[in-house]
């Protein structure tokens, strides 16, 4: 059997693959973190400040899952690039943002 | 502190870090990605650990459960920021040919939710309700 010309080189211990799923777990354990915020501010009664970082809440996790997508996006090539600093910093900026609204919230 | 501001540069100036030495095998920069998200976790883990204590034990009286819930996610903020931060220098030393940096970060973070745990139980097990 010949490879194909067009077959990349896969690299066997599944790295990106692993990578992806990575990435998967951190956006779905900050949905979690978002399910127990938005849960928080309907507790506490209607108030301006619950509902507003309730919802910042729900943006920062759409947020944070449009930077997961566009990682594992990248993920897809053989080889893929490194990680860039930008992505990190801001998926880091939005679980810090979380934790503000958060401290909104318990306040 | 020098040392982080540098870092904390960084973040923003991808170009910066592929400026210096080479770039390491594509696998290790991976796994170093995987270690980012891992802590990346753990800080979520603490927030939601804040939202969980907040809402799950009411009958708390409120400076307990709010000193609780506020040390939880000041736990998780310090994890994010330590997330980045130990990720660019570990990209950093790879590219340079270096040792990984060590940290008694891990050992720090263990002993504050040991301790946050204790003072959970003794707090719920003494009922300090208000």
């Amino acid at each position: 059997m010949t490879p194909r010309p067009d077959a990349v080189e896969r690299d066997p211990g599944l790295q990106p693959e692993r990578t992806r799923l990575a990435w998967r777990r951190t956006t779905l354990t900050g949905a979690a973190v978002a399910v127990l915020a938005a849960k928080s501010a309907l507790h506490g009664g209607p108030s301006a400040a619950g509902a507003v970082a309730g919802a910042l809440c729900a943006v920062l996790w759409l947020g944070f899952l449009g930077l997961a997508h566009r990682r594992i996006h990248d993920l897809v090539a053989a080889r893929p690039l490194v990680l860039t600093p930008r992505i990190a910093a801001a998926a880091v900026l939005c679980t810090i943002a979380l934790a503000v609204c958060g401290a909104v919230l318990v306040l | 502190m020098i040392e982080f501001i540098r870092n904390v540069r960084l973040w923003f100036m991808p170009e910066e870090i592929r400026e210096e030495g080479a770039t390491p095998d594509y696998r290790f920069s991976l796994a170093n990605e995987r270690t980012f998200l891992a802590w990346l976790r753990t800080a979520l883990a603490l927030i939601g650990g804040g939202f969980a204590v907040d809402q799950f034990l009411p009958d708390l009286r409120w400076g307990w459960r709010v000193g609780l819930a506020l040390a939880l996610l000041a736990a998780g903020v310090l994890c994010a920021f330590r997330a980045v931060n130990h990720w660019v220098r570990c990209e950093r030393a790879m590219r340079r040919g270096e040792d990984l940096p060590v940290s008694r970060f891990p050992a720090v973070l263990g002993l504050v939710v040991a301790v946050v745990a204790i003072a959970m139980v003794v707090v719920v097990l003494l009922g300090w309700e208000g």
